[in-house]
């Protein structure tokens, strides 16, 4: 092995892109199951990885409202991606878990039995809009009076080894959100990826004690001022290049003083209502529960599935559902997103991803309809 | 399931396993189910709470508590109305006495009846909505000194649909001021006819030092609650009793929301100065 590098306290690190293969097997060694980017069906998706050959290199993303394709880089950064598809909601709170299962004891009662024991994750490549992301669902699922044990499950013991963006996607608008696209705390380790002639490497700063404890296992060299200077410039470069900027009002008090607003029913002559924007979402946190039965009757399970507020049943009601219209149900959506997440979370249910512009088949830009709106009661006020 | 994964696995989460130790058919679709714990009980329940009470392998829905446990029953019983009106609730109709069903809770605010004391105390309910405010009678007559007026206004579809007629009979005699009325009459009643708003105008209290608790559907809810509020009880102390779609109880599945409340959590009981302009939106 290369000389390892004795890592003190928030020293940064450069390694080399070469040291990635031994990060994936010292990630291993300690028991993790790794996740992180890969290409897939025409997208980067997060996916459980086996080896670092598995990451997207050379490969970058074009987007708009609308629209998301994959375009071959000059480089081969592997990280130069912005946010796809799938987030970090898809393995904390996956598509479909079981909740748990319960068979019949011959005296009638039920015993039951709590979900699987899930695995240890390490979630490679989370972008400062994904961390935040997390948070938000950490607040949703786990800082409330009730802690949900499968999210937690799932969620405790992570490894987060974050990269910041240095290539912001034109849906992307973090900046103006105030989650990026520097990564604050909530990380173990931060990387910052740096291709040009001098090579292809990362800058890497620890954010934990289980994050430099990884560092250390790799061969690495104590980052010079020149290597600091240019991660913070690239970064930097990156908040000055959102391709979108969500507007600068009181989201909270422009949505609950426009409930009534007639332009949901502009919102609703494009909107197909077909929910893709709540499944992208890395925030979106609703599910619904399905109990199912063996033939017998004695053992039954429970299950939790997304829901999505476009979902026509997503607030059935005995006699009918609360929500029926589009425009109801696109102002629940956008109202949560980015005001009464506020009343019942303290915080934005947005973090600037950009993915519900992207994936949207109508095209429709919560900035643009944040915009709109302003602009109307900037008229009638 | 390990142990570190258990011991974050409450009543919150898996349904602990009761058993239906009586069941009272109280009208034609409506039964009232006495529970008791079968391996441990969940916390203590208070008026206003609900439980998730599940029918293993056909699913699971929000049900209040409907009665206090006597004071002399020191295990922790739980009361629960529910009426039959589709698949889950259907089935929970159909359990007999010895069915093991599964329960989670205690979940949501409470009526929190004891803020009332020093106060006359105005209950009004419509339809099945007189399950959720029974325990609210029953604990201000265990403690009936400390109120002042008790007065109770009830509305059923028709004469038969009307739940608990023996309570009636009991805390009329107690002294409550008992209204009843129906939409459509039967052969033989001579009460009232009309909708349950429409009581409050006749009823005995002091609206300056009332506190109102209502539960029914949610047009009745408003008419009532404006009805109360016309008579000069504050907004802020007439409390409502709000139904949405909940998956969970627990602030985790996001369908119970109205606007910047979610109800499993900031509800089901809500001040109505808080629900008005919410309730005024529609489709919200
Ligand atoms: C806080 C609260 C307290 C309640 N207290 C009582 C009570 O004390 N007594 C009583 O009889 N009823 C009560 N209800 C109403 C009761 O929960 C519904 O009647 C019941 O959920 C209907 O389910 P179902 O499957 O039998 O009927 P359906 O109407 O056929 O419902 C079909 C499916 O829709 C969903 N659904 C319908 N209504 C609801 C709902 N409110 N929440 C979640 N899912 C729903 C369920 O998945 C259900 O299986 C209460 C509701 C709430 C929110
Ligand atoms: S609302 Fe859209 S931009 Fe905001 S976090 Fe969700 S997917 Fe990303
Ligand atoms: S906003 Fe777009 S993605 Fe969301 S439901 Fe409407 S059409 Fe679908």
């Amino acid at each position: 092995m290369t000389a390892t590098t004795d890592v003190s306290a928030n020293q940064p690190v450069l390694i080399d892109v070469s040291a990635l293969a031994l990060l994936f097997e010292t990630l291993r060694e300690q028991g993790y199951t790794v996740v992180g980017p890969t290409v897939r069906d025409g997208a980067v998706v997060t996916a459980v990885l086996d080896s670092a050959d598995q990451l997207p290199y050379g490969v970058g993303v074009e987007t708009e409202a609308g629209r998301y394709r994959l375009r071959d880089r000059a480089d081969r950064a592997a990280f130069a991606h912005s946010a796809g598809p799938q987030s970090w909601k898809n393995v904390l709170l996956p598509a479909r878990t079981r909740r748990w299962s319960a068979d019949r004891s011959p005296d009638g009662t039920m015993v039951v039995s709590g979900p699987d024991e899930p695995r240890r994750y390490a979630l490679l490549g989370v972008r400062a809009c994904d961390l935040a992301a997390i948070g938000v669902l950490d607040r949703v699922l786990a800082g409330g009076r009730h802690t949900d044990p499968v999210y937690a499950g799932r969620r405790d013991g992570n490894l987060i080894i974050a990269v910041e963006c240095t290539e912001p996607g034109a849906t992307c608008f973090c900046a103006s959100m105030g989650t990026g696209p520097q990564c604050g705390a909530g990380f173990d380790l931060a990387m910052t990826e740096l291709v040009d002639d001098d090579g292809h490497r990362f800058l890497v700063r620890a954010g934990t004690p289980a994050g430099a404890g990884i560092l250390a296992a790799l061969p690495g060299r104590p980052a010079g001022p020149a290597s600091v200077g240019q991660a913070r410039d690239a970064v930097a470069a990156a908040a000055a290049r959102m391709g979108r900027t969500m507007p600068a009002v009181n989201l909270p008090g422009l949505l609950a003083a426009n409930r009534q607003s007639p332009h949901w029913d502009d919102v609703a002559s494009r909107c197909l209502t077909c929910g893709n924007c709540t499944m992208v979402c890395p925030t979106c946190f609703c599910t619904s529960t399905e109990d199912v039965t063996d033939l017998t009757g004695d053992h039954a399970e429970r299950w939790q599935r997304w829901a999505s507020c476009f979902d026509l049943d997503f607030s059935y009601l005995h006699g009918g559902s609360v929500r029926t219209s589009g425009q109801a149900r696109y102002r629940q959506w956008i109202s949560h997103k980015l005001g009464t997440w506020h009343d019942q979370f303290g915080m934005s249910g947005c973090v600037g991803c950009g993915r519900c512009i992207a994936w949207c088949p109508a095209g429709i830009d919560l900035t643009q309809e944040v915009d709109a709106l302003a602009a109307a009661a900037a008229v009638t006020s | 399931m390990s142990t570190s994964l258990a011991s974050r696995v409450t009543g919150a989460e898996l349904p602990l396993p009761y058993r239906v130790i009586a069941r009272h058919a109280d009208t034609d679709d409506t039964v009232t189910l006495e529970l008791a714990y079968e391996t441990a009980p969940l916390p203590a329940f208070a008026p206003g709470q609900f439980a998730m009470l599940t029918a293993y392998g056909i699913g699971e829905v929000p049900i209040s508590l409907s009665g206090l446990p006597a004071p002399h029953e020191t295990a922790r019983r739980l009361t629960h109305t529910l009426r039959a009106v589709g698949a889950v609730t259907r089935a929970l109709h159909a359990a007999g006495p010895g069915t093991v069903i599964g329960v989670r809770g205690p979940f949501g605010t409470t009526w929190d009846v004891p803020s009332a004391a020093g106060h006359d105390v105005v209950v009004v309910a419509g339809g099945i909505g007189l399950a959720p405010v029974r325990p609210i009678v029953q604990a201000v007559l265990a403690e009936r000194d400390r109120y002042g007026e008790v007065v109770l206004l009830v509305g059923a579809r028709t004469p038969a649909d009307l739940l608990y007629r023996d309570d009636l009979d009991r805390w009329a005699a107690a002294g409550v001021q008992v209204g009843v009325t129906v939409d459509r009459p039967a052969e033989g009643w001579n009460g009232h006819v009309g909708v349950v708003p429409a009581l409050v105008a006749s009823a005995r209290f002091r609206p300056g030092r009332s506190v109102g608790f209502v539960c029914g559907p949610e047009v009745m809810m408003r008419f009532t609650a404006r009805a109360l509020t016309d008579r000069g009880v504050p907004a802020s102390r007439v409390r409502v009793s709000l139904e949405r779609n909940m998956r969970c109880g627990a602030g985790w599945c996001g369908h119970c929301q109205l606007g910047p409340l979610l109800l499993c959590r900031d509800g089901p009981v809500v001040d109505y100065a808080r629900a008005e302009p919410l309730l005024d939106v529609r489709e919200l």
